[in-house]
């Protein structure tokens, strides 16, 4: 198998709040290849966000590295950081965070906006984008106009509009209905097999871990098992 | 800007009554500033519009009003055939002895107050082109009558034309009322100058106007008058002495400044703690844009832009409530004549831009530390709620 897409050594994180400090994770060492759709499961507070967020280069490591895409996480600044997510990373949420001011189809370009695409040009990436979550005939449709599932999927077409490397998502199918869910789930797992994006997903759900490649169970800030499924090499 | 304007534009229209509320008090705040604006510039321009500078009035040396200036009527006859003076086709000089004398009249609102009357003759209108009557005709010397601004028409009793009015124990008729491009002579009555001299029995003159050939042969007027020992007065371009008679509108920019700022200050509060509602509730929204890659500073420029929509919104309401100002006529007294001076509220395109770029100053200082939090929220700790 070739270079990993994301390497991760030795990685911890510990919170200070207040006097106290809370360590979220300890030692984890974990490579995540392309192509990979991997699931993150354990219980609440063990730290599965925290490490989904400092691969999103959202939040950072206190100790230890995280290398993505070649690049040392802990050597961007703010905007760096924010520049890299928007290059590398698509975003779902687990309450969707649609802007509800904007169209189906405004969410969905806003990311666009940060590129050099011509307006034409985004709106045709809008449009594959929810094409693949076959949303095309919401587009003009504000958030509140469509169901739980709807926007999830709409949150799906913003998160792959800019054709990024990897899509990062924490507990996805949280606020959803099992047949929602498992629409989202489904779409995910196009996403996987037939345009080979890597999927990163946090989630509660034993059903959700079942269309992920590889499950690695988090433990009060540890790495304390993984799990291949059969289904997927 | 990178994040699009319709979300900031949107996001105002949908928080209707905060947005409402937010931008209507900045428009009474813009309101405010724009009428007084208009008045202060209403009353500057009446004296500052009046006067051309090839028009020279004399008075007495020592003078510097018509209201407190005499001469004799030899006086007069050296002045206008003065070098300089310009002629009319009849080879008569251009000039006018006028007699000032002041009266004591009811205003509508019950109070007295004095105003200004001007006994002149044909040449005082042909000296002063921005007299236009409005209605009825001019006075004929000798019959008595009189014709009134409309300003003053509007604001004192029994000055409409036709009416009669006694002064001075004489009846004079009202048999017509002018207009004189909201200037100085609006907060007068005209009548003919042998009627006025010999019913206040004053068989003097106030003041002179003349029309000099030439701006330079004005200058050399002015100076002929001064040299000449014969006579004891003194000339002054007829802008000059309008400019001088200005009432102080110092006291009035103070005050308009005051309120200015303080109600401005207010404003900026209003605006500040609908912004920071704004930011706090949209936490959310902030932070999915960051975690987009929207940078800190595109959020703060867009929540910047942001309040000064809202805070421009109300100065366009400001304008338009102020603009129902304009036209407005209002008195005051002039302290060196001593009677009311009549000036019309303007408001200019320049008071609109101010009363625009007021409202946007507040709406920028009200938005910065709103927009600053905006670009500082913490992404982890608000993504995760
Ligand atoms: N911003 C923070 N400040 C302080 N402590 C934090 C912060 N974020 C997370 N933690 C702590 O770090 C630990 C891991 O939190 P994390 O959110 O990663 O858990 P999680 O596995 O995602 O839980 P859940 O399933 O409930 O979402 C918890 O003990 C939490 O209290
Ligand atoms: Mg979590």
């Amino acid at each position: 198998m070739n270079k990993p897409l994301i390497e991760i050594n030795e990685l911890g994180k510990v919170f200070h709040r207040d006097t106290v400090e809370i360590r979220a994770l300890d030692g984890i060492d974990l490579s995540i290849h392309a192509g990979e759709f991997v699931c993150l499961m354990g219980p609440s507070g063990s730290g599965k966000s925290t490490l989904l967020n400092i691969i999103a280069g959202i939040d950072y490591a206190t100790e230890g590295e995280a290398v993505v895409l070649d690049t040392d996480l802990s050597s961007l600044n703010e905007d760096g950081q924010a520049t890299w997510r928007n290059q590398h990373v698509g975003f779902v949420f687990q309450h969707f965070n649609l802007i509800p001011v904007l169209t189906a189809f405004e969410n969905v370009e806003l990311p666009l906006l940060l590129t050099s695409l011509s307006r034409k040009e985004r709106r045709e990436h809008v449009e594959t984008a929810l094409r693949v979550v076959r949303l095309t005939d919401r587009m003009e449709h504000y958030p509140r106009q469509l169901s739980g599932g709807q926007e999830q999927r709409v949150a799906i077409a913003r998160a792959i509009v800019t054709d990024p490397t990897f899509i990062l998502a924490d507990e996805p199918t949280g606020d959803l209905d099992a047949e929602s869910a498992r629409e989202v789930l489904e779409v995910l797992s196009t996403l996987n097999s037939e345009f080979g994006k890597t999927i990163i997903m946090v989630t509660h759900d034993p059903r959700a871990a079942e269309f992920a490649s590889v499950t690695y169970h988090l433990d009060k800030g540890l790495l304390t098992k993984t799990v291949l499924n059969g289904s997927h090499s | 800007m990178k994040i699009p304007i319709k979300y900031n534009i949107r996001s105002i229209l949908i928080r209707r009554v905060g947005s409402a509320m937010t931008a209507v008090g900045i428009g009474l705040t813009v309101a405010v500033v724009v009428v007084m604006m208009a008045m202060v510039n209403g009353l500057d321009r009446t004296f500052t519009e009046t006067g051309d500078d090839q028009n020279l009035v004399v008075l007495r040396e020592g003078s510097l009003n018509e209201v407190n200036s005499y001469f004799t009527r030899d006086a007069f006859e050296t002045v206008r055939f003065l070098p300089g003076v310009m002629r009319d086709e009849e080879n008569e000089p251009l000039a006018v002895g006028e007699l000032i004398v002041v009266i004591t009249h009811p205003r509508k609102d019950g109070k007295e107050s004095n105003v200004m009357v001007r006994g002149t003759s044909e040449t005082g209108f042909r000296l002063r082109p921005e007299m236009k009557m409005v209605e009825g005709r001019k006075f004929r010397d000798g019959l008595r009558e009189m014709i009134v601004s409309q300003a003053l028409a509007k604001r004192f009793e029994n000055f409409n034309v036709g009416d009669t009015i006694k002064i001075n124990r004489v009846d004079w008729k009202i048999v017509g009322s002018f207009e004189s491009d909201g200037g100085a002579y609006e907060s007068e009555l005209w009548g003919g100058y042998q009627d006025v001299a010999q019913v206040w029995q004053r068989p003097i003159f106030s003041s002179i106007l003349v029309r000099a050939e030439s701006l330079e042969d004005a200058q050399a007027f002015i100076k002929r008058i001064e040299d000449d020992d014969r006579i004891q007065l003194n000339a002054v371009s007829q802008r000059d002495y309008y400019a001088e008679q200005t009432v102080s509108s110092i006291g009035l920019k103070a005050l308009a400044v005051f309120i200015a700022v303080l109600m401005g200050i207010g404003s900026c509060f209003a605006i500040m703690n609908m912004m920071y509602g704004m930011v706090m509730g949209r936490q959310p929204e902030i932070a999915t844009m960051r975690a987009l890659g929207f940078r800190r500073r595109s959020t703060r420029a867009s929540f910047l832009f942001e309040s000064a929509v809202l805070a421009l919104s109300g100065g366009v309401i400001g304008c338009a409530l102020g603009s129902l100002f304009n036209g407005y006529s209002a008195g005051t007294s002039n302290f060196s004549s001593f009677s009311e001076v009549l000036f019309n509220f303007q408001v200019t395109p320049l008071i609109i831009a101010l009363g625009l770029s007021f409202a946007l100053v507040m709406g920028i200082l009200g938005g910065i530390l709103p927009a600053r939090r905006a670009a500082w929220i913490r992404l982890i700790d608000v993504l995760k709620e």
